[in-house]
């Protein structure tokens, strides 16, 4: 964000550019029908949001510096240029109006991956100086205070505290050699600290022996967002080298879908090798607990409840059937949204665009599919399995006047939990 | 004034000729211009495979999501009616499949003609609807520029020329016909470098997506 300039974003848009980038620009025939699986223009009908549309600048790079006919182009002075001023207007089209959500990569008849594409470019607008301010502030504190939202140790261990004063539970700290090590986002932290005490308790229950890294606690990446290589490699390495400083065998990543793409697919590239530890999403987690009988649930609810897919860990981390293996054991009333699963719609905050006050109307208008999406299920509770999709949705919900309670299926599943009578305080291994 | 005899000769020989090279070497060149750019490992410990995924979605991606044609019947039933109208009166009409067998020693069985006719109808009815969307739908139309009409000149004067020649409505025939070849030559000169190289892209597009779906254990 220092020295940014339109050369260097040009370099950077280059550098992004690899096989598949250029097989996907130079299969597409521009049939639009990728706008139709976009919230951002099905909602609002404006054709500018058409999602290939959003990689018009890293089409021209592409086209003058890779493409034959590019080069002629340039020669006889025909190539469209790309300046800074379609840098800035095309920072609302990349950032603002795009959640990396992943529907569109989905329906192009040709198979092109446009969020891949779109994350690629966001490399670009960094480099260029044209990220949006609020996402760029949230990667300095991310890098600085070590959170996006400046949420310091200091503040985990207040909660920390607070939850083994109420439960009685222990939540371990550093605890060197333990077999897991749990990242959180910091939205549970501050938002849902229920989310680290369902943790304790079903971990106790299972006999699993787990820890918090007081290095290496937050699992966000606004590195990833925001499209900055070195700011999303730096902030993985923190990860890694608390894991591998606790020697601990697994990682679990939070619910938080961009923070599993971020640990689970895009931190080894990072850092440029492969972890010494493996990483594996809660959910994946307590649907193997469940599969091996060592947690026990009770009295599933027939309360009609309906489960919101998480775009990163459904569409572009392949944990589908974990979620509703789990509803099972505590709901007997589930219903799926109409385009659920790999087709769910975005709650459309993902990506950065719930840190970025540019994108706020435009995020409420487009949350308009999401809520037909619920209503059209009758279920009276919705659950999910991210602390972003879960705020989206509170804000979406609240804007449109529509009650709808939200519980993260970490605690639903830690509440239905069958806990055996050991006096609080004593951690178990098994 | 050239004979209109000449002019088939001409174009059924040396410019042909022309325009087949132009046509593979293109393509060669297009191949290797995204290739050569190469894809870096994935060092992420993979949750499912590459291959079978890659090659499921080269297949499965030939047809539409349902949601996606509700809300967008026209283009892809237009598209669905040229591209067959336009594979059949390519493959499956036999004086091109002679032309084939002739080139390269063998061929394949072909449909009677009225069915090519009645195919080569479609194909060019689909592409009139598919020129319509284009102008009108303001999707299609933020995205259109020069080279996609470019593009559905190309293809479209095959067809119309081809429709001529098998009814005989230009005199002399020969004119026709060689009017239909010259269309072909254009069309083969362009199509490496225009967006025509989707027809073999499109493989290696599915298969990234397929391929790099798969590996995280998502079905494309
Ligand atoms: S759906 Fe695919 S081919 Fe059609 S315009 Fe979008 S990216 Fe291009
Ligand atoms: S990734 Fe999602 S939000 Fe972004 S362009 Fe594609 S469909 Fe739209």
């Amino acid at each position: 964000m220092t020295g940014a300039t339109l050369e260097r974003g040009i370099n950077a848009f280059k550098e992004q550019i690899n096989a598949p980038v250029a097989a996907f620009f130079s299969s597409c025939v521009s049939c639009g029908i990728c706008a139709e699986a976009c919230l951002f223009y099905t909602e609002t009908g404006d054709p500018k949001y058409t999602p290939i549309r959003k990689l018009e600048p890293l089409r021209r790079v592409w086209e003058q510096e890779y493409t034959l006919v590019g080069k002629i182009k340039r020669l006889l002075g025909f190539e469209k240029p790309v300046t800074d001023e379609l840098l800035e207007e095309w920072r609302e089209l990349l950032y603002d109006s795009c959640t990396l959500c992943g529907r569109c990569s989905m329906v192009c008849p040709v198979g092109n991956d446009i969020a891949y594409m779109v994350r690629r470019a966001r490399e670009g607008m960094v480099a260029s100086g044209n990220s949006p301010v609020d996402v760029q502030a949230a990667a300095v504190r991310a890098v600085t205070i070590g959170s996006p939202m400046g949420i310091k140790l200091k503040a985990l261990e207040t909660q920390i505290r607070n939850i083994e004063a109420d439960t009685g539970l222990t939540i371990p700290l550093d605890v060197e050699g333990a077999d897991y090590m749990a990242l959180l986002s910091s939205m549970e932290v501050i938002n849902f600290p229920e989310y680290i005490e369902s943790l304790a308790r079903i971990f106790k229950q299972a006999g699993i022996s787990w820890t918090l890294c007081s290095e290496a606690f937050e699992a966000t990446n606004t590195g990833i967002q925001i499209g900055s290589t070195d700011i999303a490699r730096e902030l993985v390495q923190r990860a890694v080298d608390g894991a591998e400083k606790l020697r601990v065998k697994y990682v679990i990543s939070p619910e938080c879908g961009h923070a599993y793409t971020a640990i689970r697919w895009d931190g080894p590239n990072l850092i440029g090798r492969p972890y010494k530890f493996r990483v594996v999403h809660i959910l994946e987690l307590l649907d193997e607990l469940r599969a091996n009988g060592r947690i026990k649930t009770r009295n599933p609810t027939n309360q009609c409840m309906t489960f919101h897919d998480p775009c990163s860990i459904v569409r572009k981390g392949g944990v589908l059937e974990s979620p509703r293996n789990l509803m099972a054991l505590v709901n007997s009333n589930f219903v799926e949204m109409p385009d659920h699963g790999k087709w769910n719609w975005c709650c459309g905050g993902g990506g950065g665009v719930s840190a970025n006050t540019d994108a706020e109307e435009l995020r409420t208008q487009v949350f308009r599919r999401k809520k037909l999406q619920l209503e059209a299920t009758g279920a009276t509770k919705l659950v999910t399995a991210c602390a972003n999709c879960r705020l989206v949705i509170e804000e979406g919900l609240e804007a449109y006047n529509m009650e709808l309670p939200i519980e993260g299926l970490t605690e639903l599943v830690a509440q239905h939990l069958i806990e055996d009578e050991i006096p609080s305080g004593t951690q178990d291994s098994s | 004034m050239i004979e209109p005899m000449d002019f088939l000769l001409w174009v059924r020989g040396s410019l042909f000729d022309v325009a087949v090279t132009v046509f593979v070497i293109g393509i060669i060149i297009r191949f290797f211009e995204i290739l050569s750019l190469g894809r870096s490992k994935d060092l992420a410990e993979a949750k499912g495979t590459e291959f079978v995924p890659g090659i499921k979605t080269i297949i499965t991606r030939t047809l539409p999501e349902q949601g996606t044609f509700k809300r967008q019947p026209l283009t892809i039933i237009a598209g669905y009616v040229f591209h067959v109208g336009l594979l059949v009166s390519l493959v499956l009409f036999i004086p091109h499949i002679e032309l084939f067998r002739q080139t390269f020693g063998f061929g394949w069985p072909g449909l009677p003609n009225p069915i090519v006719d009645a195919a080569a109808v479609l194909g060019i009815v689909g592409l009139l609807a598919a020129l319509w969307n284009r102008i009108t739908n303001p999707v299609m139309k933020i995205l259109t520029d020069n080279e996609d009409y470019l593009v559905w000149v190309l293809t479209f004067l095959p067809m119309i020329t081809g429709y001529l020649a098998y009814h005989r409505m230009v005199n002399p025939y020969p004119l026709i016909l060689g009017l239909h070849i010259l269309s072909i030559e254009l069309l083969m000169v362009f199509f490496p470098f225009t967006k025509l190289m989707h027809t073999f892209t499109l493989f290696l597009a599915r298969w990234y997506n397929g391929a790099m779906s798969g590996r995280r254990g998502v079905e494309s």
